[in-house]
């Protein structure tokens, strides 16, 4: 299998403090790949690293095959990200941020415009168009900011607790639209807190402390763990954590 | 790359637009400064820096002389001779009256009992101007009455006051360059700020660092609009104060605009630099205002003469860059000057500009990472 992602004993160092130690791990094409760990484990910075965000301390690491070292510019086309705070401006329209977005990837107009209508066609939001985004319901909002962060047909897509907020129904629904990115390629990379989303993962890996503490399918792990869901199996490990939110 | 920035500035635009509140601000600011400021302020002048020039050198002038300078209103600076040297003098804001005495000041008094004293007064500062002219006066008029006391004729010495640049001591060429200072200053830091600080706060600053939008970019595109709505609201303040306030810009308009842009880059770049460490819209307005409003009301030195401040407060001044910037404006605008009379000022003014912009650009993409 190809891999989208690859890391080597990567390491953020902040002073003396080591937020990512040595973290080694692989990530395929088209996987949907889990990333979760109590507040202050290190998630955040670890995908930090991997977004060309910040600079890690030692060790290797490629995305989409470019250098997290050398290659910052090359990755960030590459990707694609979604943040808790959904990422959309309130006060423009759906059609103005679908057009913001693809603009700054460096879309043409003629692709803008093939892609709005296919993604408002998607998402049923066709009558939507020219509606303030702050007018749409959170549910709504949520699956407008996924489909945008991928208008550009990145490879890989990095979401940080995305659902965040609303009824599992509408989670259910967001993870729909996930999967089918990933039937079509793009890998799925997400942080989240809520376990049962930890299922829908092909692969999943629970951070402690700075470090990986196990990485596995969920069936895997909860073999491993003797535990009937991921959310036991997440208990037992994050319980010997030493850090927490500061 | 460049069709980036576009779309990026078109977007910041629609957030201005859309945002009802900050259009009501931003535009509706210089409108109510200007009339807001439509009241004139009188404040006490001490050791106001005048010249004096005695043509006549006798006793009688000698002796008048001896009491202005004694008066704890006037610095006497240098005794200037020719009217080249005084003309010069006011036009560089060095002196703020002049008291001339004419040949055979205390021969024709004697003899004609009537002897007047040319006394020209800068009345760009109104108030300073009328204050200053009236202290004087004063002092003339009691030095008649001693004189008279005792004589059978009256002698009459009589002050001729001319006052220079603002002839019918409007208020309106005081604080219009006072309001430009202020309101582009205003605009220019606090909505810069904000404008960035409310990126941080919807999460969508993240979203852009990821993307391969540049840094500088995005520093560009928003400081941008800012930039743009300031120049606009220069001309709209300029405009209003030809057509209500008969106050046109005697100077070049070209200077005027080069000088005003250098200002409001300089305090964009201030609007950056505050914008870093504020995390939510609240406190970066907070800081604006406490921050920059403030000082530039107290210490440009149009609301309160800053030769009569404190020596501390004097150099705090000198640190404020409207302080520099409104007197590029009074020069270019009121006095009709040219560039050699401001080259020092704008000197400064760009070293600012370009010291805060350097230190703000880079302290951003450093914080960002």
């Amino acid at each position: 299998m190809e891999h989208v992602i690859k890391t080597e004993k990567l390491t953020k160092r902040f002073g003396d403090f080591i937020a990512c130690n040595e973290l080694s791990f692989e990530v395929g094409k088209g996987e949907i790949f889990g990333f979760l760990g109590a507040n202050g484990a290190g998630k955040t910075t670890a995908m930090r690293m991997l977004c060309g965000l910040l600079k890690p301390t030692s060790g290797k690491a490629s995305v989409a095959g470019f250098d997290v070292f050398t290659q910052t510019e090359k990755i960030k086309m590459s990707i694609g990200y979604m943040s808790q705070k959904f990422s959309l401006y309130d006060d423009l329209t759906v059609a103005e941020n679908i057009r913001f977005y693809a603009g700054i990837y460096g879309m043409r107009t003629k692709q803008i415009k093939e892609k709005t209508k296919e993604l408002l066609d998607e998402l049923g939001l066709q009558n939507e168009e020219k509606t303030l985004v702050s007018a749409l319901p959170l549910g709504w909002k949520q699956k407008l900011a996924f489909s945008v962060s991928i208008v550009h047909a990145p490879d890989i897509v990095f979401l940080d607790e995305p659902t965040g907020g609303v009824d599992p129904v509408t989670r259910r629904q967001f993870w729909d639209l996930i999967y089918h990115a990933a039937d079509k390629g793009v890998t799925v990379f997400v942080t989240t807190h809520y376990m049962d989303e930890a299922e829908y993962c092909n692969r999943v890996s629970i951070m402690v402390d700075g470090v990986i503490a196990a990485l596995d399918s969920p069936a895997n792990l909860k073999h491993e763990f003797n535990c009937d869901n991921m959310e036991d199996v997440f208990y037992q490990l994050a319980r010997k954590a030493k850090r927490s939110d500061g | 790359m460049h069709s980036q920035l576009i779309t990026f500035i078109k977007k910041e635009f629609l957030h201005v637009f859309r945002d009802r509140k900050t259009l009501l601000m931003l535009f509706g600011l210089p409108i109510a400064q200007i009339i807001l400021f439509g009241f004139a302020l009188s404040n006490e002048v001490k050791d106001s820096k005048i010249v004096v020039a005695d043509y006549s050198k006798d006793a009688v002038t000698t002796k008048i002389i001896s009491k202005i300078g004694s008066s704890k209103y006037f610095n006497i600076q240098q005794s200037l001779q020719s009217a080249d040297e005084l003309q010069s003098a006011f036009k560089k804001g060095v002196i703020k009256m002049a008291v001339i005495f004419p040949q055979n000041f205390g021969n024709d008094l004697i003899h004609t009992n009537k002897v007047t004293i040319q006394v020209i007064a800068d009345a760009s500062d109104p108030n300073l101007a009328t204050t200053v002219t009236n202290y004087v006066t004063n002092i003339i008029n009691d030095y008649n009455a001693e004189l008279t006391n005792g004589n059978v004729q009256p002698l009459q010495i009589v002050p001729e006051v001319k006052m220079l640049y603002n002839p019918e001591l409007r208020g309106a060429p005081n604080f219009v360059p006072g309001v430009m200072a202020l309101v582009l200053m205003l605009v220019c830091t606090m909505m810069t700020s904000v404008a960035i600080v409310k990126e941080k706060e919807l999460g969508t600053m993240e979203i852009l660092l990821v993307s391969p939008f540049k840094t500088i970019y995005i520093i560009i595109a928003k400081l941008a609009p800012n930039l743009i709505i300031s120049v606009v609201n220069l001309f709209i303040i300029l405009i209003l104060s030809s057509v209500f306030l008969d106050l046109q810009v005697k100077g070049s308009v070209l200077l005027l605009t080069f000088c005003s842009m250098l200002f409001i880059l300089t305090s964009l770049s201030i609007g950056l630099l505050l914008s870093i460490n504020a995390q939510t819209q609240q406190s970066a307005m907070t800081a604006s205002l406490m921050g920059m409003m403030l000082p530039t009301m107290l210490l440009t030195g149009f609301l309160f003469p800053i030769e009569n401040m404190p020596i501390v407060m004097q150099v705090l001044a000198n640190l404020v860059p409207s302080r520099w910037y409104f007197i590029i404006v009074k020069r270019v605008m009121l006095k009709g000057l040219g560039f050699s009379a401001v080259w020092k000022e704008t000197l400064i003014l760009s070293a600012m500009c370009f010291f805060l912009f350097a230190v703000s650009l880079r302290k951003f993409k450093t914080r960002l990472q």
